[in-house]
């Protein structure tokens, strides 16, 4: 069995259960009170690193490390609850995770610290991160993580990724239609910018919590203050959707019904 | 499936201001200025003692409240305390008492203070009657917070969860099920299981809850946490012990508008109004952000009972208004407050557990304090725990008794909840003797109280159709009781509403729908794979309650008429505030002193820390 070095790019955003409001703030656009937001590692970078754990877990003598860039007291809060999920290594990394970021700049220091990594090895590795994220978006960043590393087999929008028999690695790739494309690569090094892939969340488990625990600390005292807020750059406008709420409630409806109420309702908006 | 097991030295169930004291003074001691091990770990060897900490909220501060404390205790343990480092945290700046007069007409207040607001009426230009409200001339010294902080409760915790984590370890999203009882003392804890239905059966992806064992259990999960319960089931409680004084505190986290001119730190509380039962507070944010909301006490006799729409209607005082009109809904939270102060002091130490924090009667209810107090039982443990650690003691009841208890005997908490225990027992009779009664025990030290006994709801709330005698007929309160069930709604609405209170004109900013205050101010969260923490026990008498102060008095509209008028529950509503579990109007056939309703442990809740 392939014991694989999995690397996964991830950072926190603002819990998505909260009223986002961007205001300009000293240093250039800003959400309100971003510091006050309970926040979460990103959902499309929690399904990479439960994918990750999960290949782990099959493959003895894989690890799985994540590299974090964000505020350094929020990594720190979210990682007490993302801790209990997967066994994983952090690579702390103390900068801006707002959606004000370069993506460049980010990915620039993303693969600085995967280099840095000791003992890292090319022939094991495999670099997973979301190939999208709830508060950049650019969907770049994997690919210049990529670019960067030298990794010229890269995948986005992956489901799914299978091992054969011979090491080689089967990725299910997002296409049109609601298909996937299926693509079978040699062995790594390999960059996979996941989608959702087929994993629930994992259960919170104590003991995985505890151990990793133990490296986390000592990650986050040493996290290197990094700057990827793209300085010189000028936003023009920022807004978000705009919220509409109309609540009622109501019973026993039929799913036509429903469906006739939810047309009716966007055709008057 | 076998169901893993663990082994930590002390374990902490609940993280709140109790916790944070304890942690805080524990923490500083684990390890030497070098970074080095300075207590070891019993369980572990070579590491520092191991110290963990469950809270039952996805996060740290999710589900707590904002308060003015006088933050004695605090202090003490952070004497360069810089409130600015604190976010929402501010030096009290002012504080006043308004008394509400009602401006609607609708609210039920005795004769002697309908007399009383006509003559405040007609003496309005000498008394500084100004938007139906008078300044309260004098406060008295033991109700003054005028050295103390505004803080939210919620940033604060997440504050001390930073500076222990590390040394500690706090893990949230974590319900403690239940302790581990063996050999007459308690040997750890058990977290919930995962993977279940929400009946508690196995599910996809089961797993069992960790058992944690642990030479120590530290219990803070207060008011209304299911820990403290079952220690009192199975080690019995105190002669006079009485936990039948309890509130309900609603609140908004508001910004205020730009037209606002209160500064950070300024503290308004009022009586009065919308009922004579129901006190306000309103207090200020440093940016322009306001926590001001409303307590409901169990003294107030109305089955309908409901704090959101109460709250709408403080909100909407001219008193009130004046400030906040313009501004936005930011956040909204609701938590039970156990107001039986000392007196439901339950046994605070036993072989192998503590209790401490508001669980363990710490609360001042003469003084209206209890973060302060809740924070000082932890210090004043933690004191005690690393005594014993360093005289390689075990934790036994005769040593923790010595070590912890005898030190809370000396402390000011204990000297102040002692002079407050029969401070408001006279609003049992009103809220005339109790004002009356509260004002007598302060000036007097506690030497002097009104008398009143304490009872629970079945015993004292009586029928929607007594208490709405003479104002609207029982065949429209049956009417409108049907009519509600058949929609699956509260009766409260309907009834304010025939009873005088205006409709509360919905602006979708500051006054907005129960429901939508659960999207906007409240983000509930119910993470799959829990089960239902909010069970009926007896169902079929649950159908014969003619009041169901359980479905009108749920912060979250989670409990609603459901099949035969039975109440139902939906945990993607609870806010987790524990209120249904002191408002059942039927008493429990096996045990009279309890009700209905079980309140277990649960997972998700309110998705907030500006509260």
């Amino acid at each position: 069995m392939p014991d694989y070095q999995i690397v996964v790019c991830g950072s926190v955003v603002p819990d998505p259960l909260q009223t986002l409001e961007p205001v300009s703030g000293p240093t250039g656009p800003a959400l309100k009170n971003e510091m006050m937001l309970p926040a979460w590692l990103d959902p499309w970078a929690g399904h990479a690193l439960y994918e990750a754990a999960h290949l782990a877990s099959h493959n003895p003598g894989s690890k799985v490390w994540l590299v974090a860039l964000g505020p350094k007291a929020k990594l720190q809060q979210v990682m007490m609850t993302l801790a209990q999920k997967a066994p994983f290594e952090l690579i702390a990394l103390d900068g801006s995770a707002s959606g004000f970021t370069d993506a460049t700049e980010t990915a620039g220091a993303i693969a600085e610290a995967i280099q840095a990594i000791p003992g890292i090895d090319r022939t094991r590795l495999l670099v997973f991160g979301g190939w999208e994220s709830a508060s950049r978006g650019a969907g770049a960043t994997m690919q210049i993580v990529g670019e960067l590393l030298g990794i010229t087999d890269q995948f986005q929008g992956v489901d799914g990724v299978g091992i054969g028999v011979d090491g080689s690695l089967r990725i299910l790739e997002r296409i049109e239609g609601g298909r996937h494309q299926v693509s079978i690569c040699e062995a790594p090094p390999v960059v996979l910018g996941w989608a959702t892939g087929d994993l629930p969340e994992p259960r919170n488990n104590p003991q995985v919590g505890m151990a990793n625990m133990r490296t986390i600390m000592p990650a986050l005292q040493k996290a290197k203050p990094t700057k990827v807020g793209a300085e010189g750059v000028k936003f023009l406008s920022v807004s978000l959707p705009k919220q509409a709420r109309d609540t009622k409630i109501v019973k026993d409806l039929t799913p036509d019904q429903i469906a006739a109420e939810i047309v009716e309702w966007i055709a008057n908006k | 499936m076998e169901r893993p097991r663990m082994d930590a030295d002390i374990v902490c169930v609940g993280f709140g201001p109790a916790s944070g004291g304890f942690l805080t003074t524990l923490s500083r001691a684990i390890l030497n200025p070098d970074g080095s091990t300075a207590i070891e770990s019993p369980s572990v060897p070579g590491l520092p003692l191991q110290v963990l900490c469950y809270e039952r909220a996805s996060d740290l501060g999710f589900g707590v409240s904002g308060v003015v404390t006088r933050a004695r205790g605090l202090r003490e343990s952070f004497p360069d305390l810089d409130p600015a480092q604190i976010p929402m945290a501010a030096p009290v700046a002012s504080e006043k008492f308004l008394y509400l007069l009602d401006p609607v007409g609708a609210s039920r207040r005795p004769a002697l203070m309908r007399l009383a607001d006509v003559a405040i009426r007609a003496l309005g230009g000498i008394l500084r009657v100004e938007d139906d409200a008078m300044e309260l001339p004098w406060t008295p010294d033991f109700l003054e917070k005028h050295d103390g902080l505004v803080l939210s409760i919620g940033q604060f915790n997440q504050w001390v969860g930073q500076q222990v984590m590390g040394v500690a370890q706090i893990w949230p999203g974590s319900p403690v099920e239940e302790i581990v009882v063996e050999d007459g003392g308690v040997a750890g804890i058990r977290l919930v299981d995962q993977g279940v239905a929400k009946e508690g059966k196995p599910s996809d992806g089961f797993l069992p809850g960790m058992e944690v064992r642990s030479a120590l259990t530290v219990v803070a999960d207060g008011p209304v946490g299911p820990i403290g319960r079952q220690l009192d089931k199975e080690f019995g409680v105190p002669d006079g012990h009485q936990t039948h004084d309890w509130a309900l505190g609603m609140k908004f986290v508001v910004d205020l508008p730009e037209t606002c001119e209160l500064e950070p730190g300024t503290v308004i509380h009022t009586l009065g109004y919308p009922e004579p039962e129901i006190f306000g507070f309103f207090y200020v944010h440093p940016n322009r952000v306001a926590s001001m909301g409303i307590f409901v006490p169990s003294w107030f006799d109305n089955p309908a009972r409901t704090a959101y729409r109460y709250l709408q209607h403080w909100m909407l005082h001219p008193a009130i208004w004046r400030h906040v009109k313009g501004g936005r809904l930011r956040s909204w939270g609701a938590k039970s407050l156990q107001e039986s102060g000392r007196r439901g002091e339950p046994r605070l130490v036993g072989k192998g557990y503590a209790r401490i924090g508001e669980g363990s009667g710490s609360t001042n209810v003469l003084t209206n304090s209890g973060v302060d107090e809740a924070w000082t039982t932890g210090v004043l443990l933690a004191e005690g725990v690393l005594d014993l650690l360093k005289q390689k003691k075990p934790f036994t009841e005769e040593n923790l008794e010595s070590a912890y208890v005898r030190r809370r005997r000396e402390s000011w908490v204990d000297k102040e909840g002692r002079i407050a225990e029969h401070a408001r027992d006279g609003f049992q009779r009103g809220i005339i003797p109790g004002l009356a009664g509260m004002m007598v025990a302060g000036l007097t030290k506690g030497v002097v109280g009104m008398p009143g006994k304490p009872m629970p709801p079945h015993q004292r709330v009586p029928s929607l159709e007594d208490y709405y005698r003479g104002r609207i007929a029982p065949e429209e309160i049956q009417a409108i009781r049907k009519e509600s069930e058949a929609k699956g709604i509260s009766v409260h609405a309907a009834l304010m509403e025939r009873a005088g209170w205006p409709a509360i004109p919905l602006d979708g900013e500051l006054l907005v729908s129960h429901q939508d205050a659960l999207l906007i101010g409240g983000k509930v969260h119910a993470p799959p794979g829990y089960a239902d923490h909010v069970e009926f026990l007896y169902p079929r008498e649950c159908e014969s309650c003619g009041s169901k102060i359980c479905i009108e008095m749920c912060s979250g509209q989670a409990i609603f008429p459901g099949e035969n008028g039975r109440p139902a529950f939906d945990r993607e509503k609870c806010v987790y505030c524990g209120a249904c579990l002191w408002n059942c109007a039927k008493s429990n056939p096996q045990d009279p002193k309890k009700s209905l309703i079980e309140f277990h442990a649960g997972a998700g809740g309110l998705h907030s820390a500006e509260n």
